[in-house]
């Protein structure tokens, strides 16, 4: 295209016309994108990268073993030990390498699963609007009037604190908030003529679904499970530091939080003391902080979403 | 009937409906407990006939539905049953009534949350309104970045850095607020000022980016820009036209954040060992007290229920479109 623009000599109208335009290929318009996205954006990246990179390496990157027991507890930040050890001597470092793996992964695999019932029944309650409609709002309209880590609290009163009933109630309580949003956006693109003409040609439920609506609402719902990610995050993070959510030995950042929490009282003598429970729940943070600038950018990026004008 | 109060009453029967809903949700709880948890309370000495006596106790030989009206008569007239803690196999009772439990520890979270909207609201509105007015200036980015990081980070990091600055390195206030029935006024006030602080923090950031987005879509609005232009004065205009419409949004942030407050109050209570409500549930939950922990999901659920329902009404109320029909 650009070689026969730039030549007067041959151009040719014809030829322009007849050229097939050359789109950018995926790579290249991610390449683009990059290029453009600001400094907070490229922040953000970099941090979620580094803590994958940390989750997926965690036995290779940390010194001692997850549950390995040292002689000396409470420990002073030494070569040996780079943030000193916990109350019954495990390194701090290593929990926290192997903390990122344990609590990143329970809260991706929660907020999938939420995403998974949530956006599924969403969908069929967009399509469908009829009484399957109305029971599904009507029952995540009550769900929703409970503060959600009350109900946490309550369903893990009974059916215990395993990961599994961990992940399976926040996934259920959380799917509330993704069921309306699917549902809202779900609703407009279900109108459409080309949903319709799907349907009249005879396409089944999960056809439409997967080809004619999911790509037209996915802009908010990425930016919905980067928040979703957050929040999931955040609750087991609390959970774990009231002593219910992810049970011992299994390293965590909520619950190193709550066991490290007397040094805090020594930071006047020695600083690094002080600060030692503060790392985990830096970490904490930190994450959080980088996703919301990341999903910050994109909605930016894709527009219409943004709560300020 | 004039048609607000009708609109009001539909909510407000919508309110009752969703709370029977609720309560029957929490009531129903007790239900998915494994069959042998009678054993589980009591201990493995216990008798066959003393985990006999303690289900007929519970009521659990009579249908559920018979039970969930029972239990709800007795919790709307104060009786929140009897806590499991303290029950023991050799048959000597020494467990409390959940209401004895609760009461004294609900006024002192009413304390902490009512301290904390006092300082909170105002503060939020002010600077939620004069971020809205001077947008996109330095003090709006400024006050924009700090809120964000605070809505992102888990409240106990906010309250162990405040600890931390406070109460360690330089130490004005108490890390830990040990409070009872007897202390006087003004050293419940100290005490509880860290934890104050962190639930300010916390729900700040929220309600000031609630009212900036509501002010700063108000202000967007036509007649707006229709009082601008026929010359009305800056106050004029927020005074005279903004405020009147801008009292519903304004009053849905503030219930909506107390409701959330009712819920950050949990974590809080926890770091600061303060006596409340929350620390109570989550007690609870490790010990697995089955009606502690449903008499306090049903006092978190029915403030939530109700606040959010004052947020409704004084949207309704306050709406000038709805107080003139046609």
């Amino acid at each position: 295209m650009t070689d026969t623009q730039d030549n007067p000599e041959t151009y040719s109208a014809a030829a322009e016309v007849g050229a097939v335009r050359k789109r950018r290929t995926r790579w290249e318009r991610i390449r683009l994108a990059l290029k453009k996205a600001p400094p907070t954006a490229w922040f953000g990246m970099i941090v979620v990268a580094l803590y994958c990179f940390t989750a997926i390496f965690a036995p290779w990157l940390a010194p001692y073993g997850e549950a390995e027991i040292f002689l000396e507890p409470y420990a002073p930040w030494s070569a040996e030990h780079v943030f000193g050890t916990d109350q019954i001597g495990r390194d701090i470092l290593s929990r926290m390498i192997y903390g990122a793996r344990n609590t990143m992964g329970i809260a991706l695999v929660t907020t999938f699963l939420a995403f998974l019932i949530g956006g599924g029944l969403g969908l069929i309650a967009a399509i469908n609007r009829s009484w399957l409609d109305q029971f599904l709002s009507r029952a995540v309209d009550v769900l929703m009037a409970i503060p959600s880590l009350i109900f946490a609290l309550m369903l893990l009163s009974i059916f215990g604190s395993t990961v599994m009933s961990l992940i399976l109630i926040i996934a259920v309580l959380d799917s509330t908030r993704v069921f309306r949003l699917t549902r809202s956006v779900a609703v407009n693109v279900v109108v459409m003529d080309y949903v319709e003409a799907a349907r009249l040609r005879g396409e089944g439920l999960v056809w439409i679904m997967r080809r004619e609506i999911l790509p037209n609402i996915m802009p908010p719902l990425v930016a919905e499970f980067g928040l979703r990610f957050c929040f999931v995050f955040l609750t087991i993070a609390a959970l774990s530091f009231l002593g219910v959510g992810i049970q011992p030995p299994t390293a965590d950042w909520g619950s190193m939080v709550r066991d490290n929490a007397s040094l805090i009282q020594f930071a006047k003598y020695d600083l690094k003391a002080g600060l030692t429970p503060l790392l985990p729940a830096a970490a904490i943070a930190l994450l959080t902080v980088a996703v919301n600038f990341i999903v910050d950018w994109f909605l930016h990026k894709t527009s219409g979403l943004r709560d300020d004008h | 009937m004039h048609p607000v109060l009708l609109t009001v009453l539909k909510r407000l029967g919508l309110g009752v409906v969703t709370l029977v809903i609720v309560s029957a949700i929490i009531f129903s709880s007790i239900s998915l407990l494994p069959g042998d948890f009678g054993q589980a309370v009591l201990g493995q000495a216990a008798t066959e006939e003393t985990v006999a006596a303690f289900r007929k106790e519970l009521g659990l030989d009579k249908p559920a539905v018979v039970r969930y009206f029972e239990w709800l008569g007795n919790v709307v007239q104060g009786d929140l049953g009897t806590s499991f803690s303290g029950r023991a196999s050799s048959g000597q009772d020494r467990s409390r009534p959940v209401a004895e439990l609760v009461a004294p520890r609900l006024w002192n979270t009413l304390f902490l949350a009512g301290v904390t909207a006092i300082i909170a609201v105002p503060l939020a509105l002010i600077l939620g309104l004069t971020a809205a007015l001077y947008r996109n200036t330095l003090y709006d980015r400024v006050v924009n970045a700090v809120t964000l990081t605070t809505i992102a980070t888990p409240e106990f990091f906010v309250a162990y850095i405040l600890i931390l600055l406070f109460a360690s390195l330089w130490p004005v206030f108490p890390s830990l607020a040990n409070v009872d029935a007897s202390t006087p006024f003004w050293d419940r006030l100290y005490k509880v000022s860290l934890p104050a602080m962190t639930l300010t923090l916390v729900i700040m950031a929220h309600m000031m980016r609630m009212t900036r987005a509501a002010i700063i879509n108000l202000l967007a609005s036509p007649y707006i820009q229709m009082a601008r232009l026929k010359g009305a004065s800056q106050t004029e205009v927020i005074l005279k036209h903004a405020l009147p419409n801008a009292w519903a949004p304004i009053a849905t942030v503030i219930a909506f954040n107390l409701a959330y407050l009712v819920v950050g109050v949990v974590v809080v209570e926890v770091v600061f060992v303060y006596p409340g409500i929350g620390q109570l549930m989550v007690d609870a939950v490790t010990t697995r007290d089955i009606p502690v922990v449903q008499a306090c999901a049903l006092i978190f659920a029915a403030t939530y229920v109700i606040l959010n329902l004052i947020a409704d009404i004084i949207g309704i109320v306050t709406n000038p479109r709805l107080l003139h029909p046609r």
